[in-house]
C-alpha cells in the first residue's frame, strides 16, 4: 500500500536527516553547503512539480515565491531572532520559515486566482511578470534593504533542517497526488474539459496547486536566506525560475523520483563547472540541451509504471 | 408524466452573427432514451455543450431536476447528475484505466486535502471503498483485467466503453452520449446498442444520444428530435421521424442517396 510506504519513507528520511545533522560538524564546510543547496533545490523542484508536472500549469514565477519566503523569513530573524536567547532561536527559525511560507502561499493565491483563465504560454508570461514584480518590489523597498538586500542573516540552515523539510515536501506532494482526491490534479493536467465534465472543479485544483507549491517555495527561500546569510534581489531573477523549471522537465514532468534526481544532479554538476568562469553557463546550457535531446521525456521517465498510482 | 428530468425551453445561442441553435425545445423524462440527430453542423454537439454548461445560452431556459442550470459551471452540473462522453474521446491520457474511473468516483466523496495528508483510518477505508466501487464498475463492463493499462493504449472500442464507465462513475441521472458509434464497424455498433440499453436499464438512467448512424438511433431510441441548421425540424417516435417530410428532405434524403 502506497500510503504506508510514504509514511515509512518520510520517517526514514527524517531519521537520516537527524543523524546526518549530528555529524555535520565534521563535514568539510564546502560539501555541507553544496548538500544544503541540494536540499533546497529538491524542495523547489518538487513543489514546482506539483504546479507544473502534476497540474500542468506553466509557472515561471517560482523564484518569486522563493523570494517572498526568503525575505520575510530573513526579516523576522533579523528583528526577533538575533537578540533572542539560544534555546529560542530554533523556534524563531521555524516560525520565520512558516510565516515566510504562508506569505508566499498568499502570493500564490494572488497569482493563481487571476491566472485561472489563462493557459500555457499566457500563464507562463503572467507568472514571469509576477516574479519580476516581486523582485523589483524588494529591490526598491528600504525595509528589505533595497538593492543591497539583507545582510548578516544568521546561518541557521543545517543539513537537518534542509533535508528534514525536503522530506516533508516530498511526503506532502506525494500523498496529495497519490490519493483519489489528488487524481484531480492530474485530471486537470490531462484534460480540463473532461475533468470539468466529471465534476472536478479545475479552478480549485489549480489554485490549490499554486498555493501549496508557493508555500514550499517560500520555505525553501527561508532556508536559502539562512544558508547564504545575505539576500539580494538579483538572486531571485528569472534565471532562477528557469533553473527550477529545467529540473522538473529534466526529471520528467510529474515524476517525483526523477525530479529529485534532476535537482541533485543539476546542483552538483554546477560545482566543478565553476572553474570555467564565464564559460560555465555555456557548458551548463549545453549539458541540458544534450540531455533533452537524448531523453525528451525526462531523464528518469521509463514509461509509466503499471499500477504506479494504486 | 411528472415534470421532466431535463427541460430546454426556447434555447438560443449565437456566436457573433451565427445562430448555432435557435428556439430549441426539448424535454427528457426519467429513464427515457432520446435520440438527437441532424446533419453535420446542425448544432447537436452545441446542444450538449449548452446542457453541460460549457456554453451559456443567449436566450432561453434550461432546467434539470426542477432547477435551472444557467450560470452553473460544468463541474457543478456534473455534480448534479449530468454525465457525458465526448465525440472525440477525452480520456485522461496519463492515467491507467483504474485511475480514469477513480477520478470520476471522487465527485461524491468528501475526502479532501487533509485526509490525503493525514491518512488516518478513515482515509484508508475511504480509499478502499473507492477501489471497490471502481472495480465493480470495471467488472460490469469487463474492463477489470485492463485496470493497470494506460487508458490511451486500449483498443478504440474499449476506450469508448471506458469513457461510458467513467461517466457512470459520477452516478448520473442523465447520460449524454456524443456520437458513441463514430468509427465503429457494424458488429461493434450492434454491441454498442446492447450496451446503451443495458446501461439505461441497469443504472436507471435517462440517456440523450447524439448519433449519426441511423440504424443505431432508430434501433434503440424511444423518441427522436431532429436538428437542422440549429432549428428543430421534427420530433417523434422513430416511425414518425422516418415519415416526416422535412426530416427526409434535410437528412434521411441525403442518407438515402448515399445508400
Amino acid at each position: 500500500m502506497m500510503h504506508i510506504g510514504a509514511k515509512r519513507s518520510l520517517l526514514t528520511a527524517i531519521l537520516i536527516a537527524v543523524v546526518v545533522s549530528l555529524f555535520s560538524a565534521h563535514f568539510n564546510r564546502y560539501y555541507r553547503d553544496v548538500a544544503i543547496d541540494v536540499a533546497i533545490n529538491i524542495i523547489l523542484a518538487v513543489s514546482l512539480n506539483l504546479i507544473l508536472g502534476h497540474t500542468g500549469q506553466f509557472s515561471l514565477g517560482h523564484a518569486g515565491f522563493m523570494a517572498v519566503g526568503g525575505y520575510i523569513a530573513a526579516k523576522i530573524t533579523l528583528v526577533f531572532g538575533v537578540t533572542a536567547v539560544a534555546w529560542a532561536q530554533p523556534l524563531i527559525f521555524l516560525g520565520a520559515l512558516l510565516v515566510g511560507g504562508i506569505v508566499a502561499a498568499l502570493a500564490g493565491l494572488a497569482v493563481g486566482v487571476p491566472s485561472l483563465r489563462l493557459r500555457g504560454d499566457y500563464l507562463a508570461i503572467v507568472t514571469l511578470g509576477f516574479g519580476e514584480i516581486i523582485r523589483v518590489i524588494f529591490q526598491t523597498s528600504e525595509t528589505f534593504g533595497a538593492a543591497t538586500g539583507l545582510v548578516a542573516i544568521p546561518k541557521w540552515t543545517t543539513l537537518g533542517w534542509g533535508f528534514g523539510i525536503a522530506a516533508i515536501t516530498v511526503y506532502v506532494v506525494g500523498c496529495l497526488v497519490n490519493s483519489t482526491y489528488g487524481r484531480g490534479f492530474i485530471a486537470v493536467h490531462d484534460d480540463e474539459i473532461a475533468a470539468g465534465a466529471m465534476g472536478i472543479n479545475p479552478v480549485r485544483y489549480k489554485v490549490t496547486a499554486f498555493v501549496i507549491g508557493a508555500f514550499f517555495a517560500g520555505v525553501a527561500g527561508g532556508l536559502y536566506a539562512h544558508q547564504k546569510t545575505t539576500l539580494s534581489p538579483g538572486g531571485f531573477d528569472f534565471m532562477k525560475s528557469i533553473d527550477i523549471v529545467v529540473m522538473v522537465i529534466l526529471g520528467g514532468m510529474g515524476n517525483t523520483a526523477g525530479v529529485i534526481a534532476a535537482a541533485v544532479i543539476l546542483t552538483v554538476v554546477q560545482e566543478p563547472l565553476r572553474a570555467l568562469g564565464p564559460l560555465r553557463m555555456v557548458v551548463f546550457a549545453l549539458i541540458i540541451i544534450v540531455l533533452m535531446m537524448l531523453r525528451p521525456q525526462g531523464l528518469f521517465s521509463f514509461g509509466k509504471k503499471k499500477g504506479a498510482s494504486a | 408524466m411528472s415534470e421532466p428530468l431535463l427541460e430546454l425551453k426556447n434555447v438560443t445561442i449565437r456566436f457573433g452573427g451565427l445562430t448555432a441553435i435557435s428556439g430549441f425545445d426539448l424535454h427528457i423524462g426519467d429513464r427515457e432514451l432520446i435520440g438527437l440527430i441532424g446533419p453535420n453542423g446542425a448544432g447537436k454537439t452545441t446542444a450538449f455543450n449548452l446542457i453541460t454548461g460549457v456554453y451559456q445560452p443567449t436566450e432561453g431556459a434550461i432546467h434539470f431536476a426542477g432547477r435551472t442550470t444557467l450560470g452553473q459551471r460544468p463541474y457543478q452540473i456534473a455534480k448534479r447528475g449530468i454525465a457525458r462522453t465526448f465525440q472525440n474521446i477525452r480520456l485522461f491520457g496519463s492515467m491507467n484505466v483504474f485511475d480514469n474511473v477513480r477520478t470520476a468516483v471522487q465527485v461524491h466523496r468528501s475526502h479532501g486535502i487533509r485526509d490525503a495528508l493525514v491518512r488516518m483510518g478513515g482515509f484508508r477505508r475511504g480509499e478502499a471503498d473507492v477501489e471497490k466501487q471502481v472495480m465493480e464498475l470495471l467488472e460490469i463492463f469487463s474492463l477489470h483485467k485492463q485496470r493497470d493499462e494506460m487508458a490511451k493504449s486500449l483498443p478504440y472500442g474499449d476506450q469508448r466503453r471506458l469513457e461510458i464507465v467513467r461517466a457512470l462513475a459520477t452516478k448520473p441521472k442523465l447520460l449524454l452520449l456524443d456520437e458513441p458509434a463514430a468509427g465503429m464497424n457494424p458488429t461493434e455498433k450492434v454491441e454498442l446498442m446492447k450496451l446503451i440499453r443495458f446501461v439505461q436499464e441497469k443504472f436507471g438512467l435517462a440517456v440523450l444520444l447524439v448519433e449519426h448512424d441511423m440504424k443505431v438511433v432508430m434501433g434503440i431510441c424511444e423518441r427522436i428530435a431532429v436538428l437542422d441548421y440549429g432549428l428543430k425540424i421534427g420530433e417523434g417516435t422513430p416511425a414518425e421521424i422516418q415519415k416526416n417530410p422535412k426530416v427526409i428532405a434535410a437528412y434521411l434524403g441525403q442518407e438515402a442517396e448515399h445508400a
